[in-house]
């Protein structure tokens, strides 16, 4: 018999719903999971199992009261450690919020609790979002479920991770550049950024703030689009977040795609992308095509511009949004000084690690009088054209289709030269840049690593990438497998 | 290339206290980075004006409508050290 952790969310509602099993034993079966693989994952930076099973508690009495139940009721999910939640720490993966309880929820977590979710804990994840693997967390590296040798991806790598082991039915992450899309590819789950301003940004702890958003993982494009149908939708709290209606998405899977227009982009099978994940790719764009979806090539020219203007734009954004940490309102404080400078600049020195020391540096320095121009300023008229390019694309095509990631699973400390881990987001970074929204799926394996397929999307075009992830799924079975322990 | 003065200049604007170590690491890192990025300059952005988010909105307003406040002692639980409902810091000013 399936075990109650590999159900999936639509399945997993429909027993709550139908009674046939209780948001408590739903709930055991993932604080069991969690016992039994998370020593050797170490997807969670807290595992909040009394709060869960209050949580399925409630739940359950909503099932049997008659009460208004929604698809998430009672389903066990993980949050990223980026996302705050009241009066639970919210530590970023940071020695600066190592006891951080925030005063309140961010508006995902309002949502999510309105509709009575369990939360079964806080995920792992690169120090305040920067990084692709999961091993600049300030406090342990999380381990990829499929290699344990391997890292996960980042920086939403313990989200990516605790759906992939089974320890949640989903989970929520933060993509900057590729933050939710490179773990998923790299777990084997589906990872979905939405676009810009189509989630609040309201208590998400900013590093990027025009490039954030915050989105789902899940073990299918179904899951996915009951995760994202849970927080879209305009905030009054998030002046960048869209007014636009939000559509159903899980009536957008039909399942067909015929004579949908999908584009492949030319500039997304550069030098240094593995042999495997190139075949796995192609091989999926035949699925689709097999599917009547009409493929043919499109040119985004600006595209080998992405990474570089990324690495000035996010910097920059970051090192005047990590500015607020100085030891004074909350977080670590240096207080071994009456001078105070120094209390504030060893407050930063001892509180955070070397990624982030190193994008602030990158951040200040673009900013700075004399560089700015040649810096930000370009860089910030490069995103237009890869904006552009974007644009033309969507005048023709209804998707596009790449790779979500150069490679499979990286070994745990295989990457040490900080560029060299920068340009794992090649083929992610140029969707921030641009707003549109983007989903990995499981794709194919390569020497029995997951290979993830990235599906782009038009800005609020998630329905229909939703749309081709699920036909997608229909004939092929990557999103089923399971890693082994 | 960034040599050990501009580390020094661009981490005094940062308030970011760095080591001995991380001067030297940082000064060839950053080098690398930006050698690397350099590739942004080619781009011709003649008559290109800049983006600064991806929004597609412009002046967002709210209705200017009173609502409660959270209460000091709330958002002072996290700080380091207060007083009075006060966050306490070194003295600003010598000789006070």
């Amino acid at each position: 018999m399936t075990e109650l952790y590999e159900l999936s969310i639509s399945e997993a509602g429909e027993l709550l719903r139908q009674k046939k099993i209780s948001a408590v034993e739903l709930t055991k079966a993932h604080l069991e999971r969690i016992r039994a693989v998370e020593p050797q994952v170490r997807a969670f930076t807290l595992v909040t199992d009394e709060l869960a099973l209050q949580q399925a508690e409630e739940a359950d009495r909503r099932f049997a009261s008659g009460e208004q139940v929604f698809p998430l009721t009672g389903i066990p999910l993980a949050i990223k450690d980026v996302i705050c939640t009241k009066d639970i720490t919210t530590t970023c993966g940071s020695r600066m919020l190592e006891h951080f309880k925030p005063p309140y929820d961010a508006t995902v977590m309002k949502r999510l609790n309105a509709q009575g979710i369990v939360m079964v804990g806080k995920t792992n994840m690169d120090e305040f979002a920067m990084g692709s693997s999961t091993e600049h967390s300030a406090f342990f590296p999380t381990h990829n479920p499929w290699d344990l040798e391997r890292a996960p991806g980042g920086s939403s790598g313990g989200s990516a991770a605790a759906v992939a082991a089974g320890m949640a039915m989903g989970a929520y992450g933060s993509d900057t550049g590729g933050s939710i899309r490179q773990p998923a590819s790299l777990c084997n789950v589906v990872g979905l950024k939405p676009t810009y301003g189509r989630v609040s940004r309201f208590g998400l702890v900013a590093f990027g703030s025009s490039l954030d958003q915050i989105g789902p993982f899940a073990r299918s494009a179904r899951d996915a689009a009951l995760l994202l149908q849970a927080i879209a939708g305009h905030d009054s709290w998030d002046g960048t977040s869209s007014p636009n209606p939000v559509p159903d998405y899980d009536t957008a899977l039909s399942g067909a795609i015929k004579g949908l227009k999908i584009g492949v982009p030319d500039e997304y099978w550069v030098e240094g992308t593995q042999p495997g994940v190139v075949k796995a790719v192609r091989e999926g764009i035949e699925r689709l095509r097999e599917l009547g979806a009409e493929v043919s090539p499109v040119s985004l020219p600006y595209t080998k511009y992405g990474v570089s203007a990324y690495y000035i734009i996010a910097p920059a954004e970051a090192s005047a949004n990590l500015a607020r940490y100085d030891g004074v309102k909350y977080g670590y404080s240096y207080r071994d000084t009456g001078e105070m400078w120094e209390a504030m600049e060893k407050t930063r020195q001892y509180g955070f690690g070397p990624e982030v020391k190193r994008r602030i540096m990158l951040g200040t320095y673009a900013l700075s009088a004399g560089y700015y121009d040649a810096y930000y300023k370009q860089a910030e008229k490069v995103r237009t054209l890869i904006t552009r390019d974007f644009e033309q694309a969507f005048e023709r095509f209804d998707a596009l289709v790449s790779p979500a990631s150069p490679t499979v699973a990286f070994r745990i400390g295989e990457i040490s030269d900080p560029y060299q881990m920068y340009l794992q987001d090649v083929f992610t970074i140029p969707a921030n840049l641009a707003g549109i929204c983007g989903v990995s799926i499981p794709g194919g394996f390569s020497e029995g690593l997951p290979v993830g397929l990235q599906l782009l999307g038009p800005a609020f075009g998630e329905d229909t990438i939703l749309q081709v992830a699920d036909a997608f799924e229909r004939v092929t079975d990557f999103h089923t497998r399971w890693p082994e322990f | 290339m960034i040599d050990r003065e501009m580390v020094q200049h661009v981490a005094k604007l940062a308030r970011l206290g760095l080591s001995e170590e991380d001067i030297e690491t940082f000064g060839s890192q950053l080098s690398v980075i930006l050698e690397n990025i350099r590739v942004l300059q080619e781009a011709d952005v003649s008559g290109v004006s800049p983006t600064a988010h991806a929004s597609r909105l412009t002046n967002i307003m709210r209705a200017d409508v009173p609502r409660p406040s959270f209460p000091p002692e709330v958002l002072l639980a996290n700080a380091p050290e207060q007083e009075d409902n006060c966050l306490k810091v070194n003295a600003v000013l010598e000789g006070e």
